[in-house]
């Protein structure tokens, strides 16, 4: 992420302790000064491992310091969740399967991992979906257990975190 | 000395009452009844010659005694009522039950189906006659999970929960899991070690997970929800590979009841779980995690079936009784 900060003594150790407190791991701090940038700002990239959902606390966090985030990675952005369907996957098109959550626009299935024992048995697949925020995970999710239905599909889902 | 009168000498019935004759726990029983027949001895049964007797010729007792007459007529403080459950309309036991509580006697019962179907009404009538109506069998088995509730995280708001409580579903996931087996071999080798009747719709299909379900939402939450409430999936479509691959995850996959008041929640199914994950619990285990306000989450693991361990919850509810009620009288 990058972010803008006042040049003061003790900015940027205050922009780094959220990132310990929400269990983030810092793998680089990038901090150039650019000369044709006002005097009294600060321009810093890091680059961190987070928890999965521990994004928005951070963010929270870091505005509670005064920290203006200018742009955060697209790929720290996603929620990941990853549900099996058993039935008859091939004769209920699983390509439509898949379409029905890519063609939101807030969720994608991004990795898929099947087995077919014999071809009128039924077939197991392992889908990963991500999404943008926690509530389209949802919603994907929503989509995945209304065709589950549709298709006489078998949908299990993760345990949810307890909240 | 408390008295007892117990009716259902199956595996749980005869496992409370070697319990009471093994152990000086100042119980005793002053009245038995098998569903054949039945014996009453205001002094106290000689439980092992007792049941010498029902190994032998199969009845308990007098074939003229049936066990309504000695809910009716025995001389006791506590009826223990452990006959088979009766999911769809929870009889005889309701009757025997509303009886005894009636007559102003305390019940504990391992038997699900009045609990399940009939419970705001035998409460209320609990309530009104002055005793105690109490079922810590009926949910997992030997663990503590009323007693958990009621006095443990007493002053909590239960704010969920989430358990693992079909042994006979865990074993056979267990068993897919580990050995690869597919669903038909499992539940199999489950019928083989005894874990599942010879019907084994009610497990597997998450029936019997469900009724502890809406025991416990009832006991905690009073909404008076009944078994069609729940949203329902057993295991028995589950493939190996499903478990395979859940396994190349880290994860694994097992049964869980779930209730969740704030986000009308009220499901069993099974599901995908990190396989480091408190409720991963191998064969006929139960579990259960309640998510509290102020405890946070704990969670209960143990036995959730077998004779004795029945048996203990139900002397565990007695001795609370005893404790409570009958010593002060």
């Amino acid at each position: 992420m990058k972010l803008e900060m006042k040049d003061s003594p003790g900015q940027l150790v205050a922009a780094l302790k959220p990132m310990s407190e929400v269990g983030g791991n810092i793998i680089a701090v990038i901090h150039q000064r650019e000369p044709d940038l006002d005097d009294d700002t600060l321009n810093v990239q890091i680059v961190l491992d987070l928890p999965e959902g521990r994004l928005e606390r951070l963010v929270a966090l870091l505005k509670e310091q005064g920290v203006h985030i200018q742009r955060i990675g697209e790929e720290r952005l996603l929620y990941k969740r990853t549900v099996i369907l058993i039935g008859h996957l091939m004769h209920t098109d699983l390509s439509d399967t898949v379409d029905q959550i890519d063609s939101t626009g807030f969720a994608e299935v991004c990795e898929l991992a099947m087995s077919m024992p014999a071809v009128h048995e039924r077939s197991t697949s392992r889908i990963t979906i991500k999404a943008v925020s926690k509530h389209d995970m949802e919603a994907a999710l929503a989509i995945l257990r209304r065709v589950s239905i549709q298709k006489s599909l078998l949908l299990i889902e993760p345990l949810e975190e307890i909240a | 000395m408390m008295k007892v009168a117990l009716i259902g000498l199956g595996s749980v019935g005869k496992g409370v009452a070697g319990v009471i004759a093994r152990k000086d726990l100042g119980i005793t029983i002053t009245g038995i009844a098998d569903s054949k027949s039945g014996c009453v001895e205001p002094d106290g049964l000689d439980i092992a010659n007792l049941l010498l007797n029902k190994s032998r010729n199969g009845y308990c007792g007098d074939r003229e005694i049936s066990a309504a007459d000695v809910i009716k007529k025995a001389d006791y403080d506590a009826l223990v009522e452990v006959t088979p459950t009766n999911a769809l309309t929870g009889e005889p036991a309701i009757g025997y039950i509303k009886t005894a509580l009636i007559r102003k006697k305390h019940v504990v019962t391992s038997n699900k189906g009045p609990i399940a179907l009939a419970y705001k009404e035998l409460h209320a009538l609990a309530l009104k006659n002055g005793v105690a109506l109490r079922y810590e069998a009926t949910v997992a088995g030997a663990v503590p999970v009323m007693h958990t509730l009621e006095h443990g995280l007493a002053g909590n708001e239960i704010l969920a929960l989430y358990g693992v409580l079909n042994g006979t579903c865990n074993y056979i996931l267990t068993r897919m899991a580990d050995e690869g087996l597919t669903y038909e071999q499992a539940l199999m080798e489950a019928r083989e070690m005894g874990y599942a009747e010879a019907d084994p719709t009610y497990d597997v299909q998450g029936i019997d997970a469900a009724i502890k379900l809406v025991i416990l939402a009832n006991t905690i939450w009073g909404n008076s929800i009944g078994l069609n409430d729940v949203d329902r999936t057993g295991i028995d479509l589950l493939t190996p590979d499903a478990l395979r691959l859940a396994e190349d995850e880290g994860c694994t996959i097992r049964l869980i009841a779930e209730a969740i008041p704030r986000k009308h929640i009220l499901r069993v199914s099974p599901r995908i779980l990190e396989k480091n994950h408190p409720l991963v619990v191998d064969g006929t285990l139960n579990a259960l995690t309640l998510e509290t306000d102020m405890a946070k989450e704990i969670t209960l693991i143990g036995r959730g079936a077998g004779s004795t361990e029945t048996a203990s919850a139900i002397i565990g509810d007695l001795l609370f009784i005893q404790d409570r009620y009958v010593q002060r009288t």
